[in-house]
């Protein structure tokens, strides 16, 4: 076991971890925060995307112990508070445009979109590679392709995103 | 109306199976057939047992009790034999899942008694017989007049054989089970299903417990198309570790290990024979599929089944034929039947507008029926001319070239194509219970969300019963506690459970109290129509002249489905089958090691499911359909007609770009170059 530090959405964990176990797990199955979801286990789905230091990563990818120090923001801390009562602008945008069925990638959507809209620079799909391309709908959609959504809800992903970026 | 879960969804709070609290909680991991086919000689689970932190080992070594073995698939470590690989042939259960699962992989040894094994299906393998009936129930075989002669007289043929490859359902949550035995014996099962009453009533079966001292919630369900509708081994095994290990047991599938333990799609092979005179109006249809099953049990998909209901002619014959292999049973996945059974009749019809010289939306109308061409029965509503020609107008068909191979935008070939698509509208009985409760109503039934918008859509036709504010009404779902529901699945879920709902509704309005319903007379009554929505689907595609790549830049799907209750959710239902037809056109394949006879791509870097990428303009319209002969709602199933189709529209429309045809799915580069 190795005693290991993580700040959880704000709070401050002391936690003694087997190195065997995921961030992902850590958040499962220690934590209680389950909105965090696994849906591959081998970085291929995204459900499990996190903000990891306030970049979006695959928590199923990372193991915990390699995680000391860090700042973790999940599914449940991404509006700010603590008890999720303020929705974030993309939580919302993502009910209110449907942009979800089953539900169990959208947590990793979430994480996923609020990381992206922070990230700089070009993608596969930019024209101009000197410039921070605009947020069109080619561009979500190149780096929205992590995070895998079998209902099929793309086209009001897209949206949602959209409209929370506005 | 938005989700009425969605703030649950989005803020992490919705719990799915293995999300559920529990005391003292430990994990259980399976070991899997390394073999093929053949016998288990031995187990040794020396080291697993000594790992600490392990609490038992379960394997045929020493039989469990059960009280059904019925069911193969789900008869845990009865048998020594080993009928695929990847069976479940033991399990290990730890404190910790790190644990589990090492010790499983490392601490089990199995030795094996191999037998040379059999997956690959062939349309000439010697095994292949006609099964006495195809899901759900169907006859395997139906003929009318003389196909031969019909052919024979045809001034147009096509007879082409296509096939589709084995798919899996890929739900992004695992199936996945906690079981909790209580003191007194009774059984809680947290269970990723697509319908508790039937799934409770299954695991009662194999357990050898009454149905009323096992539980099985799942209110909220993360996908399932269908692989979720039957009860999976997770279920058994998470209860008979939680037994052994005497504490509540987690089990989530492995993505791997849902390949192989949670049903798949039959691959296809279809030979589809059509004539036609010179106006192209059908002499002969003619559809013949191959497909395959375990040696475990029959599942045979109803291939050829839409081929019965789509069009005229006087002559006609289909026909399903089976062969046992050394695989794991097939199972439902989205639109079994309808989905491959329409790219080949579909592409089938393609061609033959090709060889005609016709429209292909001209050669659909020529040929619609005035009544089900198989059973004379009238159409309780059919509309398929109706979306044919909205969707003509909306997607710019008038005018189109219909020349393959001479558009070219840059280095892209451009084509478009048209498909039809089906799906029967049936439903099963189901009860529901209304009360008032602190001046709102409750809604009690055993249905199932598992992302179809199931609660919102009985919350609102509640609504409507009861003339009162959505907010005004509370829907529980996901319980086998609450009253007795059929499945999600055949489309069937808002017809079945709407019904009852609706029933309740009206009972409760009339005592003032509480309203109880049950739909089983109701239900009875439903004889006298041939009962199908129907829809047609556009696609444009672009295909790189140089890789092949094909890009579909629009899809649109229109549909006649009753009367649409619940606009947003439905668009959802529509354009996400369509996403995955899409998927199935262009991408979705699992293919087979013929040596070792596993899936090989058994995961979703390999196996290639749609992205956000691939996506570009989908869209989903309907048209105003009243049908008065369905249910109080006159509405027609959403979920799955959506995939019907699109495959054949978007094969249609590469052929139109390119001037090849491909019969063999999915369509991928290699198809198209060199």
């Amino acid at each position: 076991m190795a005693e290991m530090t993580l700040r959880v959405n704000g709070s401050v964990r002391e936690l003694d971890v087997d190195p065997r176990t995921s961030l992902l797990d850590l958040l499962r199955e220690r934590l209680g925060l389950t909105g965090t979801k696994k849906g591959c286990d081998h970085g291929q789905c995204g459900a499990c995307t996190v903000l990891l230091d306030g970049r979006r990563a695959n928590a199923c990818l990372a193991l915990a112990v390699a995680c000391d120090g860090s700042e973790v923001t999940t599914v449940e801390g991404l509006g700010g508070a603590a008890d999720g009562d303020e929705p974030h602008p993309l939580q919302t945008a993502f009910v209110e445009r449907d942009a979800f069925q089953c539900g169990y990638c959208t947590p990793g959507q979430l994480c996923s979109a609020a990381g992206m809209l922070a990230e700089r620079g070009p993608s596969a799909v930019t024209a101009d590679l000197t410039d921070d391309p605009p947020l069109t709908p080619e561009e979500i959609r190149e780096r929205m392709s992590g995070n895998l959504c079998r209902c099929g809800a793309y086209v009001n992903i897209v949206a949602a995103i959209q409209e929370a970026a506005r | 109306m938005n989700r009425v879960e969605g703030r649950d969804k989005v803020t992490g709070r919705a719990r799915y199976a293995f999300e559920y609290p529990a005391e003292d909680v430990a994990y259980v991991h399976p070991v899997q057939a390394a073999v093929t086919r053949g016998r288990i000689l031995s187990v040794d689970a020396t080291d697993a047992l000594a790992t600490p932190g392990v609490l038992a080992v379960l394997s045929c070594a020493e039989p469990p009790a059960l009280g059904s073995r019925e069911d193969a698939e789900l008869a845990l470590f009865q048998s020594d034999q080993v009928a695929y690989r990847g069976q479940l042939v033991a399990a290990v259960v730890a404190r910790a899942p790190e644990t589990a699962r090492e010790a499983a992989e490392h601490g089990v040894r199995i030795g094996y008694d191999a037998e040379p094994h059999d997956v690959l299906l062939r349309a000439d393998h010697p095994g292949l017989y006609t099964p006495e009936k195809v899901n759900p129930g169907m006859p395997a075989e139906t003929r009318r007049g003389d196909v031969e002669a019909g052919f024979a007289e045809a001034a147009v043929t096509v007879d082409a054989t296509y096939t589709t490859p084995t798919l899996h359902n890929n739900p992004m949550e695992p199936h996945a089970t906690m079981a909790v035995w209580e003191e007194n014996g009774d059984l809680t099962l947290y269970d990723s299903t697509q319908g508790a009453a039937d799934d409770r009533d299954t695991i009662a079966e194999v357990l050898g417990l009454p149905p009323e001292r096992v539980r099985v919630v799942a209110p909220h369900v993360g996908g399932g198309f269908g692989s979720k509708g039957t009860t999976r081994p997770n279920a058994i095994l998470a209860a008979l570790a939680a037994r052994a290990a005497g504490r509540p047991v987690k089990l989530a599938l492995t993505r791997q290990q849902m390949y192989d333990l949670t049903g798949y799609r039959t691959p296809t092979i279809q030979r589809v024979r059509l004539g036609a005179d010179a106006e192209g109006r059908l002499t002969a249809i003619s559809h013949e599929a191959v497909e395959q099953s375990s040696t475990l049990m029959e599942f045979a998909e109803q291939t050829a089944a839409p081929t019965r209901v789509m069009y005229a002619a006087p002559n006609r014959r289909t026909t399903h034929r089976l062969v046992r292999l050394d695989v794991p049973t097939p199972s439902w996945m989205r639109a079994p039947g309808e989905c491959p059974g329409m790219f080949a009749l579909e592409s089938a019809m393609d061609e033959l507008a090709v060889a005609a010289g016709i429209d292909p939306i001209e050669l659909r109308i020529r040929n619609e029926p005035d009544v089900d061409p198989e059973n004379d029965l009238p159409f309780s509503s059919r509309n398929l001319v109706a979306c044919l020609r909205e969707g003509a107008r909306r997607f710019g068909w008038e005018g189109r070239d219909p020349r393959p191979g001479i558009r070219l935008d840059g280095r892209w070939l451009i084509g478009t194509g048209v498909a039809a698509s089906t799906y029967p509208s049936r439903r099963m009985a189901s009860t529901a219970d209304a009360t008032v409760e602190d001046g709102d109503f409750v809604i009690r039934i055993a249905a199932a969300d598992i992302g179809t918008g199931a609660r919102t859509v009985l919350t609102r036709i509640a609504a409507e019963t009861l003339g009162t504010a959505p907010e005004r009404v509370r829907v529980e779902v996901g319980d086998s506690a609450l009253p007795r529901a059929s499945l999600a699945g055949g489309s069937m879920g808002t017809a079945s459970w709407g019904s009852a709902v609706v029933r309740a509704c009206e009972a409760l309005l009339k005592n003032g109290e509480r309203g109880t319903a049950d739909t089983t007379e109701d239900v009875e009554g439903d004889t006298g129509f041939s009962r199908h929505a129907f829809g047609a689907q556009f696609a444009e595609v672009r295909v790189d002249l140089d890789t092949g790549e094909v890009r579909v830049p629009r899809l649109l799907g229109v549909f006649a489905a009753g009367r649409i209750l619940e606009p947003k959710l439905a668009r959802s239902q529509f354009v996400g089958g369509m996403t995955m037809g899409m998927g199935m056109a262009l991408m979705e394949q699992t293919i087979v090691d013929e040596r070792d006879g596993g899936f090989l791509n058994h995961d979703l870097a390999q196996y290639h499911v749609a992205a956000c990428a691939d996506v570009q303009d989908i869209d989903a319209v309907w048209i105003e359909e009243e049908d008065p002969h369905l249910n109080p709602m006159g509405a027609k199933g959403v979920g799955e007609i959506g995939i019907v189709g699109t495959a054949a529209a978007v094969a249609n429309a590469v052929h139109h770009a390119t001037g090849r045809r491909v019969r063999d799915l999915p369509i991928t580069p290699p198809k198209l170059v060199g």
